[in-house]
């Protein structure tokens, strides 16, 4: 491969990790908040307060994952090809879940009838707690590598992708995002329902120390993502971020600083996503057991002018995006306000 | 079924239901962006109230569309492997460019909308309609030219064993695209007209808000006229078209077999897939006219196209009338109701029947999707790549399960949301909310 191409298909690789990381951290917190609705709110008044508390964000914050989605595409298609049809029934589910979890925030709180915001809730919290089970599930699997063939396909049914390492993936996912969520609790709800998500963050902190150690430890017995790590000792600064987050995060509660919580809570989820995305490089999937068979940077990308381009608008646009998200946050993330609620 | 036949019956019924909601979002935007710009010029409550009404509405239907098209684009992978790898260097880039530029622009500042009407000023609070309003259709064209690309071909190379970009302006300068673009857009405005229209006939012959009520039908009659016109009319260019670059979609649209100049049109016609069974009533010259703009002009049948590149004819025949059927009433009607805008609470017959005239643009516009995707078969790609070569590597249990629930999913959530809406319709402008 032509040394241009490479350099444009690394800077795609890494964005590629960015763009999932900021999905994991920006839908993180609401597939939480959706995840802890059974178990925090007490009343309605206090599920409607968790419905809002994420509802001017939760259809922008979906935007990344179409995004980190539609960029696997554009930058590596036979990379997307085969990673969406190999993970067929899994994602389907997660697809599912979603669906049904977007219209219970429009449709919830529009009929009075306790049998329909019953159902609604259902969806809430189903549809926020599988796709962080999948996403976790799902990731994990790629980060061991899949039973790719000659020919890239995947060989491993749902079942098979089920296994010890899938399923710390999906723990670890689950207790990292219901962690952001109750985080995000602390700053967007008031009275009872706060203090219960305070309690809780505080409670399921040493959880995540424990389940993000463990995990680390399975994963320099199960998968080769050390590798890299291992060759290039300067690239572990990168775990840096991870564990900052983790440490500052308990920092910033012991201090009742609640952004700066939720801010190093971010950084941890974002950090754990790039240590994993960092490992795989230069396998986008790689083929486990015969490394041969692997989807690499080099096999999968896009060509030379799809990726320039694609970098171009890249550049323009997703700085554009984080502002004008940015701003939206910092105009509606006040304590949510009991009398006006849309949801 | 093997998992093709299934994977066309899924890919086909997910994009159908998706655009029962589009374009009512693409037109409704734009509506209630006018009336937020109408309350900030004039300060008349009305206006506002018309915006919070229309927008709560609004708001069930977009979630539905937006909830809809995730599905979408995770199908190309899931179920048309072949096709992403073939032509994901296009095809994928263009879906990107859309979420982006437009798909974060459109559902971040719907929730801004949503939660702003006491954060923001009314101007803007007005600017974030616009926002929402010109990302919606925004995405439209990125979308429609990544269609574009399946229907024409244009600004790809074949190398490495798959299509790759060559010449991005073409792509995006693919006429067939931007007729799609424009047939679409006009055709949302069209549903969102007569959907206004028929709401407020509803509540005029009930004499609910009559003001308010008035005020919307006259919006809706008088977009409803511009749109069902334009929308015709450039759909005769839009035809010309796909006569010149997709010669088997039009002789299938006119089910016309045999290759001849001054190609006549059939008042009496019935389709078959060798053949018409009946043909009556030629007017000469007339399809030759209106594909080319010239009676003399040679029309290609069908007979002299293989028979493994016909699409299916019957199907893509009913489809071309039936939408251009409905496009005609819609003229008339339209047209009725804006004459007699000012007065039309004297017409209670034509007021009943308005709101059974809502599902009309809807069934053009999906009759038109027929026509599009159907007629371009057996080709997912047009002459580059057959949609049987496109499928994925997966078992037709795995695509029938998932299509199962799909459907159970999606019906459950249109009956839901369809009567939510209509719910909302019924119960008028409410204050506070």
């Amino acid at each position: 491969m032509e040394s241009l191409h490479y350099t444009l298909a690394t800077v795609w690789f890494l964005l590629w990790g960015v763009l999932w990381a900021m999905y994991f951290v920006l839908d993180g917190f609401d597939l939480g908040v959706g995840t802890l609705m059974p178990f925090l709110a007490k009343n309605e008044t206090e599920k409607r307060v968790m419905y809002n508390s994420v509802g001017p964000f939760w259809d922008g914050n979906e935007v990344w994952l179409i995004t980190a989605g539609g960029v696997t595409f554009a930058a590596f298609p036979l990379a997307y090809a085969q990673m969406f049809s190999g993970l067929y029934t899994p994602l389907m589910l997660l697809l599912f879940a979603l669906i049904l979890r977007g219209v219970s925030f429009e449709f919830r709180s529009k009929v009075e009838s306790a049998a329909w915001k019953k159902v609604w809730d259902t969806c809430q919290f189903l549809g926020s707690f599988l796709p962080a089970l999948l996403l976790g599930v799902a990731f994990a699997n790629i980060f061991q590598g899949l039973p790719l063939d000659e020919t890239h396909l995947n060989q491993a049914n749902i079942f098979q992708l089920l296994n010890p390492y899938g399923l710390a993936g999906g723990v670890l996912f689950t207790v990292m995002f219901v962690m952001h969520g109750a985080l995000w609790l602390a700053i967007r709800a008031q009275g009872d329902l706060r203090e219960r998500a305070i309690n809780l963050a505080v409670k399921l902190w040493p959880v995540l120390v424990v389940i993000t150690v463990l995990f680390l430890a399975f994963s320099a017995v199960s998968t080769q993502l050390f590798g890299n790590y291992l060759q290039t000792p300067l690239l572990f600064v990168v775990l840096a971020l991870p564990v900052g987050g983790l440490v500052l995060m308990r920092v910033y509660m012991g201090s009742s600083r609640w952004w700066g919580a939720w801010g190093s809570s971010a950084v941890f989820i974002g950090g754990t996503a790039m240590f994993g995305v960092i490992g795989l490089f230069p396998a986008i999937i790689p083929s486990n057991p015969n490394p041969a068979n692997s989807l690499t940077i080099m096999n999968s990308s896009s060509s030379e002018l799809t990726l320039m381009i694609m970098l171009g608008v890249a550049i323009v646009f997703v700085p554009t995006v984080l502002l004008y998200q940015f701003w939206a946050y910092k105009h509606f993330s006040h304590p949510v306000d009991e009398a006006e609620l849309e949801y | 079924m093997d998992a093709l036949m299934l994977s066309r019956l899924q890919f086909a019924s997910a994009t159908a239901f998706h655009f029962i909601f589009v374009p009512l979002t693409l037109g409704m935007s734009v509506l209630i962006a006018c009336m937020e710009t109408a309350f900030v010029r004039t300060g008349k409550e009305v206006y506002r109230k018309m915006a919070k009404f229309w927008g709560k509405i609004f708001l069930v239907n977009f979630a539905l569309g937006v909830v809809t098209g995730i599905t979408l684009e995770f199908q190309f992978g899931t179920n048309w492997a072949g096709y992403s790898a073939y032509v994901g260097d296009i095809f994928g880039s263009l879906l990107a460019i859309e979420a982006t530029a437009a798909f974060f622009l459109e559902s971040t500042f719907v929730g801004v909308w949503t939660f702003g009407w006491n954060k923001l000023s009314p101007k803007a609070h007005m600017i974030t309609a616009w926002l929402v309003a010109g990302a919606s259709n925004l995405s439209a064209i990125w979308i429609l030219i990544a269609n574009g690309f399946m229907q024409q071909p244009v600004g790809y190379v074949m190398r490495n064993g798959r299509a790759e970009l060559a010449d991005f302006v073409a792509v995006i300068t693919n006429m067939f695209a931007w007729h799609e673009f424009m047939h679409t857009i006009l055709g949302a405005f069209c549903v969102a007209s007569f959907f206004v229209m028929g709401v407020s006939a509803w509540h005029l012959l009930r004499k609910n808000e009559t003001d308010f009520f008035k005020k919307s039908f006259r919006l809706g009659a008088t977009l409803a006229l511009v749109a069902s016109i334009l929308v015709a009319s450039q759909g005769h260019f839009h035809g010309n078209h796909v006569a010149e670059v997709q010669p088997a979609k039009l002789a299938a649209m006119e089910s016309h077999w045999h290759t001849q100049t001054n190609a006549p049109m059939y008042l009496l016609q019935i389709p078959g897939q060798e053949g018409n069974l009946l043909e009556a009533l030629p007017i000469p010259g007339l399809l030759s006219f209106l594909a080319f703009n010239d009676p003399s002009a040679e029309v290609v049948g069908l007979n002299d196209i293989p028979e493994n590149e016909r699409p299916p004819v019957a199907l893509t025949f009913w489809s071309f009338r039936a939408m251009v059927g409905l496009g005609t009433l819609m003229i008339l009607v339209a047209a009725f109701a804006w004459l007699k805008r000012d007065s039309i609470e004297n017409y209670p017959t034509f007021l009943k029947v308005l709101p059974f005239l809502i599902p009309a643009p809807y069934l053009a516009i999906e009759f038109g999707w027929i026509v599009a995707e159907v007629g371009r078969q057996p080709w997912i790609v047009y002459g580059v790549m057959r949609t049987s070569d496109a499928v994925s590597n997966i078992t037709a249990a795995q695509v029938g399960f998932s299509f199962i629930v799909m459907c159970a999913i999606y019906t459950l959530l249109g009956i839901c949301g369809i009567w939510l809406m209509i719910r909302f319709a019924k119960q008028g402008p409410v204050e506070g909310h």
